[in-house]
């Protein structure tokens, strides 16, 4: 992290590529004759943070789980941190779910419905991954979870259980558990739709706020607001393909593709309440 | 009739032995049956075909069996395989496997009914197995199913009547014994079923208090 500048960029003094953490090369999915997924290729360097955009059902969630092998894609690779999801160094034999979740344990996952264990308190919740799973000792793992949620401005709710919080809570208690297994990435999918238009700004704020740190994102989101300012890097997805990548600057105000420039008129006309108050 | 309750009282000993025997059988199999049934709702929802098509084949054979049927088979059956129990081993038995079918079914159910991305939550942060089960399926499935826990135990202090047919001796043997012996039938049986009430008020009153503090977990 401490090579690369709040956008991601290498900065002048290394003259070494920005380390990938991500490379997913040429992924497939269909489930049944639904072709979810062709051929989709994505880099992400350490530090970068990538928004996902595209119209609903275009697969942006798919690609998330098959990132962390929540699906297992029909072809392609993912690679994290150069060791590859799924299968075994240097042979084609799948992975056992035991080896799949040690290497899961790298990639910190936000859920749209925020998918937080109810029968546990807050603190609790941002515990139980590194205690149970990755087995790091009581002691480190509560102070790490109580920083964390200091950080996500929910100190003052550690021993309240979910079902006590607003979505907006329940979000950044979220965030704060994928943030607690020290992840290499962090998978946000659509993390604001199931929220309320006015608890949106509370989330947005803590991810632009890792975004500035240098975290590591992936970010499928609607909310165009923080992909113009928070993203390195935009990348447009529709019908499962990458239609159109680039820079937040070039993808706003100069999309080179007819079905981007499409999408983005829609999205000014639709939901501009709701990116207009994220993009603050 | 005044006489008669006279006479059931005097033997209220018996009736109390009769009460602690049938609490014992009940808190046990329900215990045994709720780890049983843990163990088969977790093969009822096996992506495993066999495996789910083995625990749905017995837990329909349960549901399908007359409990007093399948208590007679275990007592007077099982010997002639040469597997014997005393009356009381039967009789848990009996009471284990048959209401580990509905516990395995409740809890199934409580499971399918739980959001999906709580359960993929788990999966995401590297849970699996019996982990994944113990430390996320398990609590809100249970917190969901509390209330249908406590119907079922209730069924399990009523099922236990029943072994009174293998001389078990509970609650039901007892007044029997007693009505038999002074010819008390009413009085002898209503005392039962007033304790047998006192009992199933007991474990509503648990049920419904252990209820309202799963209210904020769920």
């Amino acid at each position: 992290m401490s090579d690369t500048g709040p956008n991601g960029a290498a900065t002048p003094l290394s003259n070494q590529p920005p380390e990938l953490v991500l490379d997913v090369r040429g992924i497939s999915k269909s489930f049944g004759a639904l072709q979810v997924l062709s051929d989709i290729s994505l880099k992400v360097a350490r530090g970068e943070t990538v928004c996902i955009v595209g119209p609903s059902g275009s697969g942006k969630s798919t690609l998330l789980r098959c990132i962390n092998w929540l699906e297992a894609p029909d072809a392609g690779q993912v690679y994290l941190a150069g060791r590859q999801m799924g299968v075994r160094p240097g042979g084609a034999l799948v992975m056992s779910d035991r080896e799949l979740a040690r290497m899961r344990t790298r990639i910190g996952m936000v859920f749209q419905h925020f998918a937080l264990w109810p029968h546990l308190t807050v603190l609790q919740n941002v515990m139980e991954a590194p205690l149970h799973v990755q087995k790091r000792p009581a002691a480190e793992v509560r102070a790490d979870a109580e920083a964390l949620l200091d950080k996500v401005g929910l100190g003052d709710k550690k021993h309240v259980f979910p079902a006590r919080l607003s979505g907006g809570q329940k979000q950044r208690v979220g965030i704060a558990r994928a943030l607690a297994i020290r992840p290499d990435l962090l998978l946000f999918d659509e993390p604001t739709s199931a929220l309320d238009p006015e608890l949106v700004g509370e989330v947005i704020l803590v991810m632009r706020e890792l975004a500035r740190d240098g975290m590591t994102m992936v970010v499928v989101t609607h909310e165009m607001g923080f992909a113009r300012d928070a993203a390195t890097r935009v990348v447009f997805i529709d019908r499962g393909r990458v239609v159109e990548t680039g820079t937040p600057q070039q993808f706003f105000s100069a999309p080179t593709t007819e079905r981007a420039r499409q999408f983005l008129q829609r999205y000014a006309t639709t939901a501009n309440g709701s990116a207009h108050a994220a993009g603050r | 009739m005044i006489r008669d309750f006279g006479i059931t009282w005097a033997h209220r000993d018996q009736l109390i032995n009769g009460l602690i025997n049938t609490v014992w059988l009940s808190l046990w199999a329900a215990a045994l049956a709720f780890v049983l049934g843990c163990l088969v709702a977790m093969a009822l929802m096996a992506r495993t075909p066999g495996v789910a098509a083995a625990a749905r084949g017995f837990v329909d054979a349960m549901r399908c069996v007359p409990f007093l049927l399948f208590a007679y088979l275990v007592y007077y059956g099982l010997p002639s395989f040469g597997i014997r129990f005393t009356n009381f081993g039967a009789g848990l038995l009996a009471l284990t496997l048959y209401n580990a079918a509905y516990m395995a079914e409740l809890l199934r159910a409580a499971w399918a009914g739980l959001p999906r991305e709580m359960i993929e939550a788990g999966h995401a942060f590297g849970f699996t197995g019996l982990s994944l089960f113990r430390r996320i399926v398990l609590p809100p499935v249970v917190l969901a199913a509390i209330p249908m826990i406590g119907n079922q135990l209730i069924q399990i202090i009523k099922d236990s009547a029943f072994l009174t047919i293998i001389a078990v001796p509970e609650l039901t043997h007892e007044a029997s014994s007693i009505q038999a012996t002074y010819f008390v039938p009413f009085a002898a049986f209503v005392s039962a079923v007033v304790l047998y009430w006192l009992l199933c008020m007991v474990v509503e009153t648990a049920v419904g208090a252990v209820g309202r503090l799963a209210e904020s977990r769920r």
